[in-house]
């Protein structure tokens, strides 16, 4: 665990303590389901947009994406009566097809992605909206998928499944973050590209496998939210939801340039983001202020992490100068570069 | 600023030293209204360094400036501009996106109206005569992203003309010029001189200098070693005087007769730099072959397009007998080539990453297990080379920017070693790198070519380049001009086929 993840750790701690001690329900087995629920939700997604941004991408088709690929979802159950495993099959395949167009559009057309993207969030609201002609999707009254429920929806032991399905996702991506050849090159490539480039890392093949990842887990998250609302206005579902995952990304650690960051680190923006919105509604402040709060939280957490590690920097550079001078070596001067 | 008096600028005695470097050592110039002046002197003489002095960029460690009767033992970037020196630089810095008189007007925009808005069309009529005065045929409206690179030249110069300039110093001006457009500008630095301007004129093409210059200064390693008038310039006495010593060709015992097999075979190979030259050369297994040149013949545009960073116009690329496409790096380090670049920070190393993570980088599979990086396998790796390398670094977890130069490009070429390279391709290997790791890095490559490694090594540096290679290529505008072998090894020959 890096030393952020602790500060972010830290920080959930105490605002636990404080929100616990003023409205003892924070701790209440209802409420910690109901917001473990939420983190479930939320957490695949984040996750998702981490695979993206540690490339010195962006995504910010996520919320559209859970969206339509909601809406194709829930039509594919209940009004064509299709099994709901393959229709969960065809989600997640539609998934890859558009990670691998983002990747396409990224990499090989040298689009930004920042462009692709946004492009990407109102076509795919649009196609969304036209898909169910602007009707809401959901289940009939009555309309019963026990199986489905229960995957999606239900909870063993008092766990809701989406907890579940976010550990699960988060060990996994953790792993291969962290531990494999391509986490490694994901790494490089977000860090330096050119320099991957010249190490023989095939920087457009890793690029393009992070945006797949991240289409593909969204799509996962998109039968979650399908089934946790159970009905879909494909005008408002899912809206804002990719900058939600971009704030837990940054608040975890996530440098938007790219090379930086941990899973635990977006596990941990995702816990704390969750406890804010809950601490609006237990403290009886105007829910109105939710975003207003979680920003505010953001923005002082990334400044004073970033004044942390400036902090750092001077101590590594005064370091290294102490010890380039009793090399003999020649320092230059600040501000100077040696030209001849 | 003294627009009355005779502009004369003279520099006395300038010295600049850097810690390790001494990069102007006692060099006085003097240049006055209406002359030509020409500066010669290889890469690394020490020109931009006297340039970034007259510009006011760095102050010298001693000497004095006078201009027009004004002394400074430093000038500042505003002072220099306002005794009207203007510079054009071998880099165009004009921006395509403006118009041609907004570009020779920026920053100082013709405003009218009570808005102050910008007046386009007044500062075409401003610009219009300047333009005639250089004889340039495009339009002050017309954008500059539709000139061509000579017409963007005479721009640049027009822009140091409509800042009433006393002293125009061209850096390399004509190095992408085609010959009517040289003999243009040869024609305008004439026009310049009939109006009083002075001008230092910076060129590598000896035959320009010849024809526009009254006089010569040649630098040689940051010295003033000699001065030429005007019935005095030829040819070869300016090549004497930039080479000034004959380098004691080295030992022959030194010299290893090279294994005859051919490591690295490039044939007519055309790079975006030079699509219409084509480079050819062989390197053999066991010979370190100096690539030499002067700066902007190609020589790291070659180097890429063999490695297959950029791609290829055409041409021919073999490494032990397989060709490669040159369409990316992959294919040319599973064929044994691998690339020592240029740029350590930016292209060699990942300077936030660790030592270790630095060293593993290119062949992360060999220390890993089914896709997974077997950390133990990792700073195993990581630790042989740190020895075998004599990398200084306390720990392998330190990230790469905190080790010295020298030590950064021993990791460099670490993360190659352990994938036991045929063919190495240094790009400037010991730039701004001490002595001591100097004489590192070169007994790494004797080691290497010993085992039967071929290297391939880029130098702008003449002494590295003769005492280090057992034979040198010279390039010359994307073409390899020639091979020297070791009984014609001097700066004299290497100069004669870089000058082309």
């Amino acid at each position: 665990m890096q030393k952020k993840d602790l500060g972010l750790l830290v920080l959930i701690f105490v605002v636990g303590t404080v929100v616990a001690s003023i409205n003892p329900r924070f701790l209440s087995p209802i409420n910690i389901a109901n917001t473990a629920n939420l983190v479930g939700l939320f957490g695949l997604f984040s996750i998702a947009e981490a695979f993206v941004i540690v490339t010195a991408g962006i995504e910010l088709s996520v919320g559209s994406v859970i969206a339509l690929l909601g809406v194709i979802f829930v039509d594919f159950v209940v009004n064509l009566g299709m099994p709901w495993p393959l229709a969960l099959l065809i989600t997640l395949l539609l998934g890859v097809a558009i990670g691998a167009l983002h990747g396409f559009l990224v990499t090989r057309m040298r689009m930004q992605p920042f462009v692709v993207t946004l492009c990407g969030l109102l076509v795919y609201r649009g196609i969304a909206r036209f898909y169910t002609a602007d009707a809401t999707a959901g289940f009939t009254f009555g309309a019963s998928f026990p199986s489905l429920e229960w995957v999606f929806s239900g909870r063993s032991y008092g766990v809701p499944h989406s907890i579940v399905a976010f550990g699960i996702v988060a060990v996994i991506a953790w792993v291969v973050l962290h531990r494999t050849v391509f986490g490694r090159h994901l790494f490089a490539v977000g860090k330096n590209e050119e320099a991957a480039r010249f190490s023989g890392i095939r920087t457009a093949r890793v690029t393009t496998i992070a945006y797949i990842i991240c289409a593909v887990l969204t799509a996962l998250s998109a039968v979650f939210f399908a089934m946790y609302t159970r009905s879909i206005s494909p005008a408002s579902h899912g809206s804002f939801y990719e900058l939600y995952g971009i704030a837990a990304a940054v608040l975890g650690g996530f440098s938007l340039r790219g090379g930086e960051g941990s899973v635990v680190g977006v596990v941990l923006g995702v816990i704390l983001l969750q406890m804010l919105q809950n601490l609006v509604n237990l403290l009886g402040i105007p829910s109105s202020l939710n975003f207003a709060v979680m920003g505010a939280v953001i923005l002082i957490g990334v400044l004073a992490d970033q004044q942390f590690a400036r902090y750092r920097e001077r101590q590594r550079q005064a370091q290294s100068l102490k010890r380039a001078t009793t090399d003999g070596e020649p320092v230059p001067r600040p501000g100077e570069t040696p030209a001849r | 600023m003294s627009t009355d008096t005779a502009f004369e600028l003279q520099l006395q005695n300038i010295t600049k030293v850097y810690p390790g470097v001494v990069a102007l050592d006692d060099v006085s110039l003097r240049i006055s209204a209406g002359e030509v002046v020409g500066l010669i002197g290889e890469n690394g003489a020490g020109k931009s360094t006297l340039m970034k002095v007259l510009g006011g960029v760095i102050a010298p460690s001693s000497g004095s400036i006078t201009i027009s009767g004004e002394t400074y033992e430093a000038l500042s970037v505003q002072q220099s501009f306002d005794h009207g020196i203007a510079f054009v630089h071998q880099e165009l810095n004009l921006f395509d996106n403006l118009s041609v008189a907004a570009n020779m007007l920026l920053g100082r925009e013709i405003r009218s109206g009570f808005l102050g808005l910008v007046d386009e069309a007044a500062m075409a009529r401003a610009a219009q005569p300047i333009l005639d005065r250089i004889g340039a045929r495009f339009s002050p409206s017309a954008q500059v992203s539709e000139l061509s690179i000579a017409e963007q030249q005479m721009l640049e110069i027009a822009k140091a003309l409509s800042m009433d300039s006393r002293l125009v110093i061209l850096d390399e001006p004509t190095s992408s010029l085609t010959l009517s457009e040289t003999n243009r500008l040869l024609k305008i630095i004439a026009d310049l001189k009939a109006h009083g301007v002075a001008v230092l004129f910076i060129s590598h093409r000896l035959s320009e200098v010849e024809q526009c210059a009254d006089r010569v200064v040649v630098l040689r390693d940051g010295r003033d070693v000699g001065h030429l008038s005007r019935d005095e310039i030829n040819y070869d006495a300016m090549i004497r005087l930039m080479i000034g010593r004959t380098l004691a060709s080295r030992p022959p015992e030194e010299k290893r007769a090279a294994e005859p097999v051919v490591a690295l075979q490039v044939e007519d190979l055309r790079t975006h730099a030079y699509p219409a030259g084509s480079a050819s050369l062989a390197v053999r297994s066991g010979e370190i072959m100096g690539l030499a040149g002067l700066v902007g013949a190609g020589r790291t545009e070659l180097a890429r397009a063999i490695f297959g960073i950029d791609g290829v116009h055409g041409g021919t690329i073999r490494i032990a007998g397989r060709t490669l496409s040159g369409h990316n790096p992959q294919e040319a380090i599973a064929a044994g080539l691998c690339l020592v670049p240029e740029d350590r920070k930016g292209q060699g190393l990942i300077l936030d990453f660790s030592v270790g993570s630095n060293i593993c980088l290119a062949d992360l599979q060999a220390v890993s297990r089914n896709g997974f990086v077997d950390r133990r396998r990792e700073a195993a790796r990581a630790a042989e080379q740190r020895d075998r390398l004599k990398i200084k670094v306390e720990s392998l977890d330190r990230a790469a920017a905190e080790l010295s130069g020298g030590n950064q490009q021993k990791v460099a070429l670490g993360k190659w070693l352990a994938l036991d390279p045929r063919v190495i391709i240094f790009d400037e290997p010991t730039r701004g790198i001490d002595v001591g790791s100097k004489a590192e890095i070169y007994g790494l490559m004797r080691v290497l070519t010993n085992r039967g490694c071929a290297i391939l090594m880029i130098s702008s540096d003449m002494e590295e380049v003769i005492s280090v290679s057992d034979r040198i290529a010279v390039m010359c505008r994307g073409r390899v001009a020639g091979v020297l072998e070791p009984p014609d090894f001097s700066e004299e020959n290497v100069l004669t086929l870089a000058i082309g």
